[in-house]
């Protein structure tokens, strides 16, 4: 077999078996797929009155929420799957895996794997029960093909972000450190309101997060009015190259630990 | 020896019968839903004063069994009587009597030794400076005193079995139950432990029950031993009793050559009668003794059997339970059964 | 050896039983720290990132931050409710309930004594929680009076959701059952009145749900102290289910604990 073949192999391996474990234990699914369909209700049924605000331009609430909640779901996405990650150095099963696998970075590429798999499904369900909520789509199926591109480069640079915390902590322990920046960061952008009408603080900080311009670019394609669609996906992948140099970096450590 | 085991037994069990330190079971049984009787009808009686050894393989229902005479679980049929109390009706004053060390030393890793004791002496009902004074004794007692305002999370498991029996005793019960108190423990922390125990019951008269799954454990230290087996006692008695009923050496020899088993077994069984060995040995109790054990090997060198291994083994706790159960103790609560259980327990 | 040791009555045993959850508490920073700072950050982030919503028509208040302060006290509740459940979880997973089980313990005793530890936590979030939001220049409408009944309040809600963090604790024996409680609770936190008064809500069916989640009644009675002043309807509902919650927890508590304490 070839060093090619043999990386695709233990990639496809360790990311069938994560797979595995969701479907067989629906109760690791759940939480990624609950979240984001109760944010949904929460702030587009809850905050609908929102979208009646004067200055509160954007077509539809529902999707002006479904845009945020997907991107949110892509990003905690990413994280979840760091916690197979750490659960598996708790059992020590990590170690087995990287003495099977002849390159160790497949098998954290596998988790990847797993991890876009996993919000691939979690993303249909959260559009399919947002249309039938009575969501309204405006964008076209090409904007709606960059909407999913974006979220595909956050899950992915979430993901790379867990896997690097997790290579470095090597423990569930972790979890709450993991969680808690990504938190901040969802949570500094324009969630609720269009960046022009927030105030305060968080109007400063939403200016500089990277993650304020993928989320506004997002709702621009939502709209079918793109906007910034690629200063969005250049922060998204900015983000994401970034981030694979802590996960590379991660995982060396997790090699010199043993 | 005979005769002074059995008055002591008989007196034993009438002190039992009145509420002083002693322990009595009849037909004791518990059954858990959807599982097989963990406890199959288990009678003893232990003295006051006694120590009294459980011993059995992991799964054959010591640890039910002390769990029901500490009245944490009711049993399904039967009763007992610890302290003179019903395990059943009285269950709050059999706690009063009793100090229990269970199989995990069950600590609270955030407070330390010392407030360990405080928590425990304070539910008993002691005041605060008895509390003091008895905690920091015990705490001596056991080797602790100077962790005793560490953390529990940073004790080792050998001091963590300490503090355990420590606790057991701040209340001063008057009968002490031991689950496997010595399993884990590096040898020194054994032995320790098994001073103190022995400490407890020849100075302060303290009657205990202790379960274990080590032979040594229950040899040395138990004045009578019940052997446990799938829920039933196979055997009961004083150690030097138990040995000396199996009585003869055994030999124990495997082929130096697997096809010569047969001509191997057939040389040994001329020397005596043919007891239960592992698959690939065969073993058998010499009927004149160890001074057979020559012969033995004139024997098999004049048939021409070589041999890969020969070992004369003294009777021991072990070959009572290979006896009544067909399998050795040590592994035997993972093994399948492969012989046929005594119908009676032995008794002495 | 001595007789048969004497029982402490039960006020001394939960004094014991309290001293320990105390203890603990204060002993574990991650059961301290995430239900205040959690709390503080999402009322920061609400409070400015919905600071618009003051000008929908009928908006009750001036400051989206007096309106969302009564958020956090329930969110902390919930983060009580996990700690009184796993607490209790923990001591069944690792024998220590055995042990206690074997003092002359009574059951009551250990509830009230693990209540202890919650309503440590609830009074340190009050107190930060009501700090912050002077600091932000949120006045309490009610006064000093209010401020202390808006305490008084909170550490009771704190205590019903305690119980029925304690009923899962027992009943399952397991840290990880007990975890399962915390993003239902988190769900009941957010389809309720918590992010916008009943009446503003658009979408009937959410308008409806949180008209039937108890948990709006605790927000609009804390918030009640904070924006209006003295709302004896809102006050009377938060006050009532508050009680039921706690009388239900307790309920359930003391039954799961009888089941949990076979001892004969």
């Amino acid at each position: 077999m070839s060093a090619r073949a043999r990386y695709l192999a233990v990639v496809r391996t360790v990311a069938w078996r994560n797979i595995h474990s969701a479907v067989r234990n629906p109760a690791l699914l759940l939480p990624a797929l609950i979240f984001p369909l109760f944010f949904y209700m929460a702030f587009a049924g809850g905050l609908s009155a929102v979208g009646d605000l004067p200055g509160f331009d954007y077509y539809d609430y529902n999707a002006f929420q479904f845009v945020f909640v997907l991107l949110q779901s892509a990003a905690f996405g990413g994280v979840f799957i760091g916690f197979s990650i750490g659960a598996d150095f708790d059992s020590g099963f990590t170690r087995r895996l990287f003495l099977a696998a002849g390159s160790r970075s497949a098998v954290i590429v596998g988790f990847g794997v797993a991890a876009v798999i996993r919000a691939a499904f979690v993303w249909a369900l959260v559009f399919a029960i947002a249309l039938v909520t009575g969501m309204e789509v405006a964008g076209d199926g090409v904007e709606l093909f960059g909407l999913l591109g974006l979220a595909l480069i956050i899950n992915v640079a979430f993901f790379l972000f867990a896997a690097g915390t997790m290579t470095r902590m090597r423990t569930l322990q972790a979890a709450p450190a993991m969680q808690l920046p990504v938190f901040f960061i969802l949570m500094t952008a324009p969630v609720y309101v269009p960046r022009d009408l927030l105030q305060g603080w968080i109007e400063t900080v939403s200016k500089f997060n990277p993650m304020t311009a993928v989320i506004e670019s997002g709702r621009s394609l939502m709209a079918g009015d793109p906007f910034h669609v690629l200063l969005a996906f250049a922060a998204a992948a900015g983000l994401a190259a970034v981030l694979v140099f802590w996960a590379r970096t991660g995982l060396r450590r997790a090699e010199a630990a043993g | 020896m005979a005769s002074q085991d059995a008055r002591a037994l008989a007196n034993g069990r009438s002190a039992a019968g009145r509420g002083d330190n002693g322990i009595e079971a009849e037909g004791l049984v518990r059954e858990f839903k959807k599982g097989p009787r963990a406890v199959d009808g288990i009678d003893l009686s232990v003295s006051p004063g006694e120590i009294y050894g459980f011993l059995g393989p992991n799964g054959a229902g010591k640890s039910t069994t002390v769990h029901m005479l500490t009245t944490l679980l009711p049993p399904t049929e039967g009763m007992a009587r610890v302290a003179g109390h019903d395990i059943i009706r009285e269950g709050a004053a059999v706690r009063n009597a009793i100090g229990v060390a269970l199989q995990d030393a069950a600590l609270d890793p955030l407070l330390t030794g010392r407030e360990h004791m405080k928590l425990q002496g304070g539910l008993h009902g002691l005041a605060p400076a008895e509390i003091a004074r008895r905690g920091d004794s015990l705490l001596d007692r056991v080797g602790l005193a100077e962790a005793a305002d560490r953390r529990v999370g940073g004790y080792s498991g050998g001091m963590k079995r300490r503090l355990d029996l420590a606790l057991a005793l701040v209340h001063e019960p008057s009968i002490l139950f031991l689950d496997e108190p010595t399993t884990g423990l590096d040898i020194q922390s054994r032995s320790a432990m098994w001073e103190e125990i022995a400490r407890l019951s020849g100075e302060r008269g303290v009657t205990v029950f202790l379960t274990t799954q080590y032979l040594e454990e229950a040899d040395s230290l138990a004045d009578r031993v019940g052997i446990i087996d799938l829920g039933r006692i196979v055997a009961e008695g004083t150690p030097e009793v138990l040995k000396a009923q199996i009585g003869r050496p055994t030999v124990e020899a495997a082929p130096a050559e697997p096809a010569d088993g047969e001509r191997l077994a057939a040389v040994l069984e001329r020397f005596g009668e043919r007891t239960p060995a592992a698959p690939d040995q065969v073993a058998v109790r010499l009927s004149s003794g160890t001074e057979g054990l020559a012969d033995v090997v004139r024997a098999l060198d004049a048939e021409g059997v070589g041999i890969g291994n020969l070992e004369l083994h003294a009777p021991s706790l072990d070959d009572v339970f290979l006896t009544k159960t067909g399998r050795r103790l040590e592994g035997a609560g993972e093994e399948e059964e492969t012989g046929e259980h005594a119908l009676e327990p032995v008794t002495a | 050896m001595s007789a048969a040791a004497a029982t402490a009555p039960l006020p001394r045993q939960v004094r014991y039983l309290a001293w320990r959850s105390v203890l603990r508490t204060a002993r574990q920073p991650i059961i301290i720290v995430p239900p205040l700072v959690f709390p503080l950050f999402l009322l920061a982030i609400n409070a400015s990132g919905l600071d618009a919503a003051v000008n929908i028509l009928g908006f009750p208040a001036d400051t989206y931050v007096a309106f969302a302060l009564a958020f956090p006290f329930i969110q902390g509740s919930i983060f009580a409710t996990n700690a009184a459940g796993t607490n209790v979880a923990e001591d069944i997973g690792s024998g220590f309930f055995n042990r206690l089980s074997l003092t002359p313990m009574k059951g009551p005793s250990l509830l009230a004594g693990q209540l202890t530890g919650v309503m440590l936590i609830g009074t340190i979030q009050a107190v930060a929680f009501l700090a912050a939001g002077l600091a932000a220049g949120v006045e309490i409408e009610s006064g000093v009076a209010g401020a202390l009944v808006l305490f008084a309040l909170s550490l009771f809600i704190c205590a019903a959701f305690g119980t029925i963090g304690l009923f899962v604790g027992l009943r399952t024996g397991s840290g990880e059952g007990v975890q399962g409680l915390f993003p239902l609770m988190f769900i009941l936190l957010f389809l309720s009145s918590a992010t916008l008064p009943r009446n503003l809500i658009a979408q009937g069916w959410f308008e409806t749900v949180a008209t039937i989640n108890p948990v709006s009644y605790l927000i609009e009675g804390l918030r009640s102290l904070i924006i209006i002043g003295w709302d004896g309807e809102a006050l009377a509902l938060a006050f009532g289910v508050a009680i039921a919650i706690f009388v239900a927890g307790l309920l359930g508590s003391t039954i799961a604990l009888r089941e949990r304490l076979v001892r004969t």
